[in-house]
């Protein structure tokens, strides 16, 4: 029998971006919040030393900083027909784990999705019929832009994005990307200085009448103090972002933005190596009363709170509604269920160009140092005569150069020996890429939910997740390669090769971290799990808080707004919520 | 708890006149002791207890049990809670004055001057009737400490006896003629019970002041710096207000408190109000130029060359390659602690790293990595040759030696 604890006002499940984001908001309201962490306490002096931070075996082959299958595996198929197996080792993409979460090993790359996003369907009808979303679930998010930009602000400015303004209030800037949604103001900081490779793609895409920006980046073009005192580091380029921590401070994390004030509130608490088993509803299943976890120990305790706020991992906030009961399982066959639904992925694919005499220093990096053109994203672009919705942002980004998995080859060369060790040398210097990152549409038949044969280490079932490209994200992939194919002739490379996406998702090899859907917010009840504050429609002293809540993914990187979402969340929280306890939204 | 290991019998102070044992009794203050305690009170007496730093040495819960490695051997603070068993819960308001005042608790038990009653001393009665009337109203906590765990002879109190009377000067404190009231307040802060010299003034071989006060010290593995006006190792480029912005944060454009500095900073002077920082950086600005310290740069050439590459591969992402530092990361150039004839701070924070002390008002507390693993005594020794005397700096060469004597000490812990 669990030991009951005092009660909190607040409970959340989870310490990454969005968990210590609420946390930080609820306890400047005054509430009292004890935070649940599955995995370790982090912190950048002590965990993330720059002495030896730069350890690519460790990190990035080995993958210290990851949640580790042991502790928490998925199950994964492509269709209804097959049996889903388990995940022995997370391949396809990388959970994160600890405090920090995800937030730790990012690669700081902060978009903002558009208004089109969030008013999906409506505009899409509007410009093409409705015809044209025929097999696609899109559906409307809920807020109105004008509602939810603040939100973006203030995650951008917590983080200290570096970039340059594309649209500001209506005025579209030079320099910026002129198809972003109307922003406030101008970024906190100026953009990251561009590498060779990126700023030869920038040029090349101008002289190709497209529209070039730099990337916004939560890695910092120049030292920064956030709006709660927290100052942070100038970049050194070092190119250890993604998979890595960042010892210098220079890339916005939870620890780099949040955790340092957070922790010294009196009316916070963190329990790390506490592991949430279950949210434990009231006999109706119509309010939460507490939450069950387990400790460093392997103790059971019981939390009681008023407020359950679910912080984790998007596919963990799924799999925890899941398994506590909160709304419905969605059912692909019927169309029916809440719980589950909508589950989206990305679509990407690459370029890669080799030549003879370049120096493109890659060892002069960083996660998000790069040129994008969003010429083809969204619905920048004319869909009426195309057999899809949806497109990719595209960026010749400059991560790393770093020694293991940086060996770029021409094809035919030899996997190893003299050869492979010549050529590798000739590439090292030569090589230059760059890649799209594509909109994920739902469709009726991708979904998770619990696995009915396989359990944890607490006998609980694994989440199950079936998915593959849907049609139209097959269709808006191969346009963006016939795209890539025409954007690398100005360069003259030796050699250069453009990858094409093909059906059946392998979840082997590293693809992308960005999961998202299965507890989407939304306007109805019957096709999502949240309403537009994230707020549970069936228990409403329940928040759901992540990518989870996404209605589809879009061709950018889904962090800027799942950091918003926390900001949005928590202003409904603290504004309307604490006032009078209940559903936001009356059905 | 190896982090205050620099916490030192060197954090005596003494003062300049001869007294006689016997401690000395006082009706007036006897009167003060007997007063009930108001709500008044207790908030005055919490703000001595942040003057005072007590917490630094007795523990956030002031249950005690912090060791303090001293060069006599190991010193636990003890419990002074109001725990009437553990604690100091069965001592008198008078009783708790001695202790304070002339080093002596209840049994007539000498202190060790680790506990800075010398500084003490200068205390008027009555914050010290308050600060009792404050400790009752803390949370008792049950918890015994076996304080004494000093080598012999240095274990025997009874020694102090002869140590009070070769250096402890009990005196109040008295207005100097012709300075301000900011001045004199700062004063009585920095000599009295913010007890400033028991890390920043040099010791003799019994751990007492010698010297000009505040001219800058060695202890445990670190060298807490010249506070006095002097412009290459003291406080002679700092303002009024990076001094005053120093200690209410943390840091500033010049430096970031780490070591022993970042405790005192976090448990004492962030908590202190604004007119008693600026007391203290008049006070401290006023201090005349101590002279003696920081001067001639004698690196060799060889070794500046070589420091200077290797401060460009592992130094100059934080510090810069200009050595100016960021809003996060503090400057070397210009920074006193790079410039003390002694480089045992920076020698230390080369070898086993640092982190800076964290506070409301500036809540990062960056880390300095422990480089210790990558640099052999010959290359740390020429990096610091280089930040000593680039930029402006000016400090004597740092040789392998010195770097491998702290080297060894670190790894003995001491």
């Amino acid at each position: 029998m669990a030991r009951v604890l005092p009660k909190k006002d607040v409970v959340i499940m989870g310490l990454g971006w969005t968990g210590s984001i609420l946390g930080e908001q609820l306890t400047a309201a005054g509430l009292n919040v004890v935070a649940l962490e599955r995995g370790p306490w982090r912190d950048t002096a002590t965990d993330f030393n720059i002495g030896y931070m730069q350890d690519e075996l460790r990190y990035a082959i080995r993958k210290d900083l990851f949640l580790p299958p042991a502790l928490e595996a998925m199950t994964m198929r492509n269709n209804l027909s097959q049996t889903a197996l388990p995940m022995r080792d997370y391949g396809s993409f990388l959970p994160g784990h600890g405090v920090g979460g995800a937030g730790v090993h990012w690669n700081g790359h902060t978009w903002r999705f558009w208004e089109s996003d969030f008013q999906i369907k409506t505009h899409l009808t509007q410009r093409y019929g409705a015809a044209k979303l025929k097999n696609l679930q899109l559906q409307d998010w809920g807020p109105s832009w004008a509602e939810i930009e603040p939100s973006f602000d203030k995650f951008e400015y917590l983080c200290g994005v570096s970039g340059k303004a594309g649209n500001l209030k209506g005025q579209v800037q030079p320099g910026g990307n002129p198809f972003e949604s109307p922003r406030g103001r101008e970024y906190p900081n100026p953009p990251m200085r561009m590498p060779y490779a990126s700023t030869l793609f920038g040029e090349k895409m101008k002289e190709l009448g497209f529209h070039p920006f730099p990337l916004p980046s939560s890695n910092m073009s120049r030292p920064y103090i956030n709006p709660l005192g927290i100052r942070m580091g100038e970049c050194s380029y070092c190119g250890f972002c993604e998979r890595f921590a960042c010892g210098n401070y220079s890339k916005a994390s939870p620890q780099t933005t949040v955790v340092p004030v957070l922790v010294r509130r009196s009316n916070f608490e963190l329990r790390t190596e506490c592991e949430v088993l279950k949210v434990n509803l009231t006999p109706d299943g119509k309010m939460a009363k507490s939450v069950t976890y387990t400790d460093r120990n392997g103790a059971e305790l019981e939390q009681p709170a008023d407020l359950v706020i679910l912080c984790g991992y998007g596919l963990m906030n799924v799999r925890m509604m899941l398994l506590s009961k909160i709304g419905p399982q969605y059912d692909p066959v019927s169309g029916k269920g809440t719980v589950g639904r909508n589950y989206c992925y990305q679509t990407s694919a690459g370029a890669r160009l080799l030549f003879d005499d370049k120096h493109f220093n890659p060892f002069i990096g960083a996660g998000s140092l790069g040129m994008t053109i969003d010429d083809f994203n969204g619905d920048a672009f004319d869909h009426s005569s195309l057999d899809f919705v949806g497109g990719a942002g595209i960026s010749c980004t400059v991560t790393n150069g770093r020694p293991i998995s940086n060996r770029p080859t021409a094809p035919g060369t030899p996997r190893w020996g003299a050869k492979w060790k010549q050529a590798t040398k000739e590439g090292y210097q030569n090589a230059m890429g760059f890649g799209s990152e594509g909109s994920s549409y739902p469709v009726r038949e991708n979904y998770l939910d619990l696995d009915p044969t396989y359990k944890d280490r607490h006998g609980r079932p694994l989440l199950r997740i079936t998915f593959d490209f849907p049609d139209n994200d097959v269709a808006m992939s191969h346009y963006i390669s016939d795209q890539l194919e025409k954007m690398t002739k100005p360069f003259n490379a030796k050699y250069a090769a453009v990858g094409r996406l093909k059906k059946g998702w392998d979840s082997v090899p590293y693809q992308t971290t960005h999961n998202t859907g299965g507890a989407i917010m939304g306007l109805d009840p019957s096709t999502s799990a949240l309403n537009k504050y994230l707020q549970s429609w069936d228990v409403p002293n329940v928040f759901v808080i992540g990518a989870s809540a996404f209605a589809h993914n879009a061709g950018m990187n889904p962090t800027g707004t799942v950091g918003a979402l926390a900001y949005w969340a928590a202003e409904a929280i603290t504004a309307q919520y604490i006032k009078s306890p209940g559903a936001l939204v009356r059905t | 708890m190896t982090s205050l290991i620099s916490r030192s019998f060197a954090r005596w102070r003494y003062q300049p006149r001869l007294r006689s044992l016997i401690p000395f009794a006082m009706a007036a203050a006897t009167l003060a002791f007997t007063a009930p305690a108001f709500a008044a009170d207790v908030e005055a007496g919490k703000y001595q207890a942040v003057l005072g730093d007590c917490r630094g040495c007795h523990g956030k819960d002031l249950s005690g049990g912090v060791t303090l490695m001293t060069p006599f051997g190991k010193l636990v603070t003890p419990n002074i809670t109001p725990d009437k068993e553990t604690g100091i819960g069965n001592y008198s308001g008078e009783a708790f004055r001695q202790a304070m005042k002339n080093g002596i608790a209840p049994g007539n038990k000498l202190l060790y001057p680790a506990m800075p009653y010398p500084s003490y001393a200068r205390m008027p009665d009555n914050d010290i009737a308050a600060l009792w009337d404050y400790l009752k109203t803390v949370k008792p906590v049950k918890k015994p400490v076996n304080v004494n765990q000093l080598r012999f002879p240095f274990n025997l109190r009874f020694m102090m006896r002869g140590w009070n009377i070769l250096f402890f000067r009990p005196a109040s404190y008295t207005d100097t003629a012709g300075k301000s009231a900011a001045w004199n307040r700062g004063a009585y802060l920095v000599n009295g019970p913010g007890h400033c010299s028991a890390c920043h003034t040099p010791k003799n071989p019994f751990g007492a002041d010698k010297g000009t006060a505040l001219t800058g010290a060695a202890l445990q593995g670190w060298y807490a710096p010249d506070l006095t006006g002097d412009r290459q190792a003291g406080l002679g480029a700092w303002s009024v207000k990076d001094i005053v912005e120093y200690l209410g944060t943390g840091r500033n454009a010049h430096s970031i408190a780490s070591g022993p500095m970042a405790e005192a900073v976090e448990n004492s002077t962030d908590q202190m109000t604004a007119s008693d920082l600026n007391a203290i950086a008049v006070y401290l600005k006023d201090l005349p130029p101590s002279r003696g310290n920081g001067g001639g740069g004698t690196g060799v050439d060889a070794q500046l060359r070589s420091g200077r590459s290797l401060y460009d591969i592992n130094c100059a992402a934080c510090h810069g390659r200009d050595g100016k530092g960021s809003l996060l990361f503090p400057a070397l150039a210009g920074n006193a602690n790079v410039r003390q004839v002694r480089a045992d701070t920076v020698v230390r924070m080369v070898l086993a790293g640092s982190q800076a002390v964290a506070t409301p008002k500036a809540p990062t507390g960056p880390g300095m990595p422990s480089l210790a693993w990558k640099l052999s005594d010959g290359q740390a020794a020429d990096i610091l040759t280089y930040v000593r005397n680039n930029w402006g700096n000016q400090a004597p060469a740092v040789s392998a030696e010195t770097v491998g004597r702290i080297r060894g000490e670190l790894h003995s812990g001491s």
